[in-house]
């Protein structure tokens, strides 16, 4: 389906300070039922979200009335495991657009850019300042330009550069979609499969 | 210069490279499954397409399936929706598809190889990372999201970008009780599970090319684990005979000409990659995971390591994580209480798997305190451990077949570990909740898995079945 245009964004964060977070912990596989791309973004996080009851877990950020916004700030190697793409579905139905990390697994980087959430690679400096910012400050603002691609702590003035193909950048810039893109060289695809199975 | 083998089945799908790094690659084999595909049959069916080559797309039901009593009525409404939606979307667009009761049907990474769907040198994408399991075959096999399953079914094609290369050479022979999971666990345990980020791995040298296919399929199946998008091992004489003779792999003079050109399919001696790493099979021993990512794997007679040299978010993380497993450092894994065994999956649900487990568990007894789960990969694993006779060794010593599906190994259907239990798992993923919310999952190969079942304890093998 088509992407949401993004450009510019101006938020504070929600930090998540933990690594190697696991599209299981992402979204749950009991969840992924569902035969839409609907409601996903309610069992975001969901076991460490809620207990057992369904009873909102103190202390886990998304629960603490202190943090919000459209940014999700998290640790190392966010998005490993499963390629489930509800795990990118129900982050960005909870209403964030940007995931900031040291690193991103890669199917996880893929299935975000295709769904219209932004990605956000870091300096291992950059995420440490962006977490000492929240803590002193949880309303600390970050803003992100994409044309520019840059981020930068609002905090404490920092700012970084990253990284994102030109391809992928058009798509969030103009709200392009992959399937018609290739659907408007299908003659090219045609032409390769008749060379192929000669 | 030369290039690698990799390169090779990657360039030559390659239609177009775009500007900023994508390569529009064209899929030769696309598998598909339940729980992946529905939102990209309702996006194609909103732009008003069909499968542009249904004849290029297998489809089998495995996520969500029950594993008991499969011929009755779907219980969940939400699995049977999906279920039901599955047969219904392949029918419409004419794709072959094994839904649940068809003789064929099974998990998906273990249906395509055995039906000679998985050839060497294709590309293979399905929406379920463990598609790296095709790489056996010497295929460029991967994961992809549900986006890029619509973009296969509109264009038989995705826009990737392509990854870099990584080789990694297990070089001299594996020890008796030693397995291909031991194998991959060890090798993740080395180079973590953010290790392989970014790349495509080849595996190669000489405990990696003694492999049958089978153990070849459980290497290549984790090589994700490590985040690599990928892992593949060049086609030989192993490939070219598994091959031979299945019902959808080339015959008579057509198999002839395919093997030539798969002999094609090898890293030149010149070729450059971007990291390499090279591993002693003698130092691999039997492995178990203690922590909750599968890079966190020591030998089954180990101890969990202290956290030295950690600090900050990386001191925090894998405190979390002993705290999850209720394991503390310095811990040893012998003796270690465990209270379910699963054997299955897409990484071990193969025949030779169960050949491996019921070989070991013959003439012993399940310990009391085990609940074991032994569920065969597909319904042609299943009836060959049948016609083998397996499954009486198995009930004389305690044990009960379930039936085919993914099961435990996501714990997406009944099949859920309870929380705060312990099971060895001869699945892929240790990850928190797992298995079942608050399951505590220790990955292992079938032999570890053997002699958990029968000691109910954490147990070498080696020791248990004096191998």
């Amino acid at each position: 389906m088509p992407i949401t245009k993004f450009e510019k964004l101006a938020s504070p964060a929600i930090p998540l300070n933990i690594e190697n977070i696991d599209t299981d912990q992402i979204i749950p596989a009991r969840f992924l039922k569902a035969v839409e791309r609907k409601g996903f973004g309610d069992n975001l996080f969901r076991d460490w979200r809620y207990d057992k009851e369904g009873n909102p877990v103190d202390g886990f950020p998304l629960n603490d009335g202190r943090y919000g916004g459209q940014i999700l700030i998290a640790g190392d190697n966010f998005g490993c495991g499963s390629s489930r793409e509800h795990a990118a579905w129900a982050i960005y139905d909870y209403g964030i657009r940007v995931v900031v990390s040291t690193s991103f697994a890669d199917i996880f980087r893929n299935n975000a850019l295709n769904c219209g959430l932004l990605p956000i690679k870091v300096s291992g400096g950059f995420l440490k300042g962006a977490f000492t910012a929240i803590a002193a400050e949880p309303a600390a603002q970050f803003e992100i330009d994409l044309r520019e691609q840059t981020i930068t702590n609002k905090h404490t003035g920092e700012t970084e550069q990253f990284d994102i193909d030109g391809y992928k950048k058009e798509c969030l810039l103009n709200g392009y979609d992959d399937v018609d893109y290739l659907r408007s060289i299908m003659p090219e695809i045609e032409a390769y499969e008749a060379r192929k199975e000669l | 210069m030369g290039r690698t083998l990799f390169d090779k089945v990657w360039d030559s799908h390659v239609i177009r490279h775009l500007d900023g790094g994508r390569d529009v690659l064209y899929i030769d084999r696309h598998y598909i499954h339940e729980v992946t595909s529905p939102v990209a049959f309702l996006g194609l069916k909103n732009r008003g397409l069909k499968v542009a080559r249904p004849d290029k797309t297998v489809a089998t039901a495995d996520h969500n399936v029950p594993t008991v009593n499969q011929h009755l009525p779907v219980e969940d409404p939400q699995s049977k929706g999906q279920l039901d939606a599955f047969s219904a979307n392949c029918e419409a667009n004419g794709i072959e598809h094994f839904s649940l009761g068809h003789p064929k049907q099974g998990v998906v990474h273990i249906v395509g190889p055995e039906l000679g769907y998985t050839l060497p040198g294709m590309t293979i994408v399905c929406g379920d990372s463990h598609t790296a399991t095709h790489g056996a075959f010497g295929s460029v096999a991967f994961g992809v999201g549900t986006t890029e399953v619509e973009m296969v079914f509109a264009t038989q094609c995705i826009l990737q970008p392509k990854p870099k290369k990584m080789r990694i050479t297990v070089n001299g022979k594996l020890g008796p009780g030693v397995t291909a999971k031991d194998v991959i666990l060890y090798v993740i345990s080395q180079i973590t599970a953010a290790g392989g980020t970014e790349h495509f791995i080849e595996f190669a040298g000489e405990a990696i090319t003694a492999m049958t296919m089978e153990e070849r399929m459980t290497v290549c199946n984790m090589a994700i684990e490590s985040g690599a998008r990928g892992g593949l091992i060049a086609p030989d004489r192993t490939t070219f005979e598994y091959v031979r003779g299945r019902e959808n792999a080339p015959e008579g003079e057509a198999f002839d000409r395919a093997v030539e050109k798969w002999k094609e399919l090898y890293t030149d001696a010149d070729a450059v990659f971007d990291k390499e790493y090279t591993f002693d099979a003698a130092d691999i021993e039997p492995m178990i995971t203690y922590g909750t990512n599968p890079g966190m794997g020591v030998p089954v007679t180990g101890t969990i390591p202290a956290p030295d040299g950690l600090e900050g978010n990386d001191l925090v993380s894998y405190r979390k994580s002993l705290e999850y497993m209720g394991f503390a450092p310095g811990e040893a894994m012998p003796g270690k209480k465990v209270d379910y065994v699963f054997v299955g999956s897409c990484t071990n649900g193969r025949i030779e798997d169960f050949r491996q487990f019921a070989a070991a568990v013959k003439g012993r007894r399940k310990a009391d305190n085990i609940t074991a789960w032994l569920v065969p990969g597909s319904k042609l694993v299943e009836k060959q451990i049948y016609e083998e006779g397996l499954d009486k060794v198995l009930n004389e010593s305690g044990f009960e077949l379930r039936q085919p599906g993914c099961s435990a190994c996501l714990a997406m259907n009944a099949d859920k570990v309870p929380a705060g239990k312990y099971a060895v798992s001869t699945s892929n993923r240790n990850f928190e909740g797992r298995q079942g919310p608050g399951a505590r999952t220790l990955l292992a190969g079938p032999l570890v898995a053997a002699a958990a079942a029968v000691t109910g304890v954490v147990s070498d093998p080696r020791v248990v079945f004096n191998l």
